[in-house]
């Protein structure tokens, strides 16, 4: 959308957060051929409210340190490609306010 | 620790926390599992808190609890790209005792609702995930949780663990949601002077204001976005179908800046500072997409049996109900000492007695209906905007005029014929 300059970018909305990253992934993604072979919207990156999902030529670049534990990857993946668990408990992020 | 409880309950939140509070209070021993560092502080709501089924659980909480707001105002703007038709109701009997609600913050008010719980003599465990249920016999026994021996036992098992309920799915209770059953949600709170906001929104001290937003808030998609006002920040945020951010491919985030730059809510907001971003999903397939919420040993409460009623942005107060009427069920089963499916389903009879099953059944079509026919949201409402210009801008035309100029911009007979078929569609859904 064009309008993305005029305001905050996501980059900037993640500063604000605080999150006490695990040293291993929560998320998977479970097959890479899918997503080169079978997705080409690669949708996860686009409706991925933390944007932690980033295309990087033959693979998935999974930020989970930024994952806000939506869920939305799980259920949105047009192909349940991605495997979803919670993080280690008190890992994760941790909302101050909201 | 192979303990062993009356109930676990796995989840603090709304459901989680009134459920652990009820069953402390009736003498049952139970363990709340949450697997943040603090209760709420996985948890996201846009803020309204309603006060009676919070007085269910503790009467005159209000008088003690980190509350924002009370809510003297609630606001309804139908968007368009460049204007908006706004209804309301603003009432003093909402701003004294008994109110009606407030706004709060999550992370705030849950840490104090848990501790109360536990003042109750609720075992609260934090820091811990639940990875399974245990199971035997046909019948949920305990908890494997995510810590070095980590089996802890029960005769009930309460899952509380919001629209992201992996447990109740493991059971088989529902299957994985569709992206058309749940909302996803973004919202930031954004500090702002005291007397700013109460300027802004023609407030007195500790009065509060709720906008909710429709129509161009979500480009026209299905969903809602809202702008309520806590003590000294705001909290805003905009929510639409799963479904429909894949469909037009919008990215949430960008979806919150159109939101914060509309020219119908930067003025509220201007000159604010974002403190806290949120994401998180909300359960809104309603009846329909309920699962089973009681089984051999096991109870679904709140957001993780699908306990929303999206039209009324309503949920905490299900999820307070819910996890109430658990409670009380629990201290049934405990009383006679049978915790089978068919003891314990007294709780899903009560539930959907009172006002939580009524409203989800009155609802039952409601997310179906507006996301099928997306016409309500992208052309009536910036329908509604045009008729209210034509009708309120004085340029010479009689009234007449106007009226008749509004009445031929509906369209043709067949499309009138089409609108006035969606109007009683409409109401038949949510009547």
């Amino acid at each position: 959308m064009s309008e993305q300059k005029k305001g905050q970018s996501i980059e900037e909305k993640q500063y604000l957060v605080r999150f006490n990253a695990d040293t291993k992934s929560h998320l998977h993604v479970k097959d890479t051929e899918i997503c080169i072979t079978s997705c080409p919207d690669k949708i996860c990156t686009i409706f991925c409210p933390a944007e932690i999902y980033k295309w990087e030529d033959i693979r998935m670049h999974v930020g989970y340190e930024g994952c806000h534990e939506c869920g939305s990857c799980r259920i949105g993946c047009p192909h349940q490609n991605i495997k979803w668990e919670y993080p280690k408990g008190g890992h994760g992020i941790v909302f101050r306010l909201g | 620790m192979s303990e062993k409880f009356d109930c676990i309950v796995v989840g603090a939140g709304p459901a989680g926390i009134s459920c652990a509070f009820e069953l402390a209070k009736g003498g049952a021993q139970v363990l709340l599992i949450e697997r943040g560092e603090y209760p709420g502080s996985k948890n996201v709501m846009g803020g309204v808190l309603y006060r009676k089924m919070m007085e269910d659980i503790i009467p005159e909480f209000y008088k003690e609890a980190p509350l924002e707001r009370p809510i003297v105002e609630q606001r309804f703007m139908m968007m368009d790209k460049e204007s908006a038709v706004t209804f309301g109701y603003k009432g003093m009997e909402w701003g004294q005792e008994p109110y009606n609600n407030f706004t709060v913050l999550r992370a705030k008010f849950d840490q104090w609702f848990a501790k109360k719980a536990v003042e109750q003599g609720a075992i609260l465990v934090n820091e811990t995930v639940v990875l399974e249920c245990i199971i035997e016999d046909g019948k949920v026994v305990g908890v494997r949780t995510d810590r070095p021996g980590g089996e802890v036992y029960a005769d009930v098992v309460i899952l509380a663990d919001g629209v992201n309920s992996l447990l109740a799915q493991s059971l088989g209770f529902h299957k994985e949601y569709r992206t058309d059953e749940v909302a996803l949600a973004t919202m930031e709170v954004l500090k702002l002077d005291t007397k700013v906001i109460e300027d802004r929104f023609n407030l007195e001290p500790n009065q509060g204001c709720t906008i909710e937003l429709f129509g161009d808030a979500t480009k026209g998609i299905l969903g809602t976005g809202f702008l309520y006002t806590n003590k000294d920040s705001l909290s805003i945020g905009v929510g639409t179908l799963l479904s429909g951010l894949v469909k037009h491919k919008i990215k949430p985030y960008e979806l919150l800046e159109y939101v914060k730059n509309h020219p119908m809510i930067r003025p509220y907001i201007q000159g604010s500072e974002s403190q806290e971003y949120l994401a998180h999903l909300i359960p809104e397939g309603g009846y329909r997409s309920m699962g089973r919420i009681v089984g051999n040993g096991v109870i679904v409460i709140g957001d993780a049996s699908q306990l929303v009623n999206a039209i009324h942005r309503e949920g905490s107060n299900l999820a307070m109900t819910s996890g109430r009427l658990a409670a009380e069920t629990v201290l049934l089963a405990k009383e006679a000492d049978d915790f089978s499916e068919g003891m314990l389903d007294r709780y899903r009879v009560e539930l959907m007695k009172g006002f939580v099953g009524q409203d989800m059944k009155k609802y039952k079509n409601s997310t179906h209906h507006f996301d099928k026919f997306p016409q309500y949201f992208e052309q009536y409402i910036p329908m509604m905007n045009k008729a209210a210009s034509q009708m309120f801008t004085v340029d010479g035309s009689s009234k007449w005029q106007k009226q008749k100029k509004i009445w031929n911009d509906l369209g043709s007979a067949k499309e009138k014929m089409k609108l006035a078929k969606d109007m009683y569609r409409a109401w038949r859904v949510i009547k």
